[in-house]
């Protein structure tokens, strides 16, 4: 590993550290929303579970940088960005570090959308793809079921990428599901309580 | 199709990639080990939920992806639903500082 990502490393430690800080200084204990009901009647039954989950969604290449909240990037790559959790203030943040297309997983199902950059919601889970067909954008549930790879769902997300860079809305944008008209609770420095 | 994934070699629980019943019977394939082991589900779980497939006592840890993802409050029996009525997080536990607080008062 060269130096570059050792600091990025140590980087990403630290903001773990703050994050558990926080929650230490102000008594609070982080299972109370972390993970969220929604994520424990899924199956996630800690916040460790969640985060190695997502850890493993963001692939292996290595990490070129961490980013503060609504930071942009300054060179190539994957980056990490030091976001609150909720849905609405993840995209903010990303949209104001320069993203023109996010991809949002989802496990038991998150319909968000966001006014400036489309978003394309991608799921692992048949139930959810099923329910919320008229939100989910990608069904990748074949890699689970074992009748697909990952390889496949990774091109089928890439040609999505395509068509979605080259006009094709999302379904967040067809059921204008992007401004919805909500108070934005837009970065809660503690935990997501 | 298989019924449980088992993600990490060194994990002890598995997701059920499909509802799992009481009385079913799995088999524990464990990527690079030789043979499959079979076990008998102890409580229904639901799809995407965990199973043990080891015996895990109180106070052990929970692996999966090869990572701690918690610990044990119960002793958990292979077949037996693993959730938060058996394993605590050990991250971000501010209330544990609040009760060593208390303590030192």
């Amino acid at each position: 590993m060269s130096t570059r990502h050792n600091r990025v490393g140590s980087k990403i430690l630290e903001k773990i550290e703050e994050m558990e800080q926080r929650a230490k200084s102000m008594g609070v204990d982080m299972r109370g929303s972390q993970p969220t009901p929604g994520n424990i009647r899924g199956g996630l039954t800690t916040i460790e579970e969640k985060s190695l989950g997502a850890i493993i969604k963001s692939g292996t290449k290595p990490i070129n940088g961490v980013l503060e909240y609504g930071e942009q990037p300054s060179g190539r790559g994957l980056y990490f960005m030091d976001t609150p959790g909720r849905e609405i203030e993840v995209l903010t943040g990303l949209a104001s570090g320069g993203c023109q297309l996010i991809l949002f997983t989802t496990g038991v199902g998150a319909p968000q959308g966001f006014p400036l950059c489309p978003v394309i919601k991608v799921s692992g889970n048949r139930h959810t793809c099923a329910y919320l067909k008229e939100h989910i954008d990608l069904d990748v549930s074949a890699i689970i079921s074992g009748e697909g790879s990952l390889t496949e769902a990774g091109e089928k997300i890439f040609r999505e990428i395509i068509k979605v860079a080259s006009g094709k809305k999302v379904k967040a944008e067809l059921l204008n599901y992007d401004t919805n008209g909500v108070n934005i609770d837009i970065y809660v420095k503690g935990p997501v309580i | 199709m298989q019924k449980v994934l088992i993600i990490n070699e060194n994990d002890n629980v598995a997701v059920a990639v499909q509802p799992l019943k009481k009385g079913d019977e799995v088999d524990i394939n464990i990527k690079n080990q030789e043979g499959i082991d079979k076990i008998r589900v102890r409580q229904d779980i639901p799809f995407g939920h965990k199973i043990a497939f080891k015996r895990i006592k109180k106070g052990e840890r929970i692996i999966k992806y090869g990572q701690t993802i918690g610990k044990a409050i119960k002793d958990i029996n292979e077949g037996e639903y693993v959730h938060v009525d058996n394993v605590e997080s050990t991250k971000g536990r501010g209330d544990l500082v609040e009760e060593i607080f208390k303590k030192s008062k």
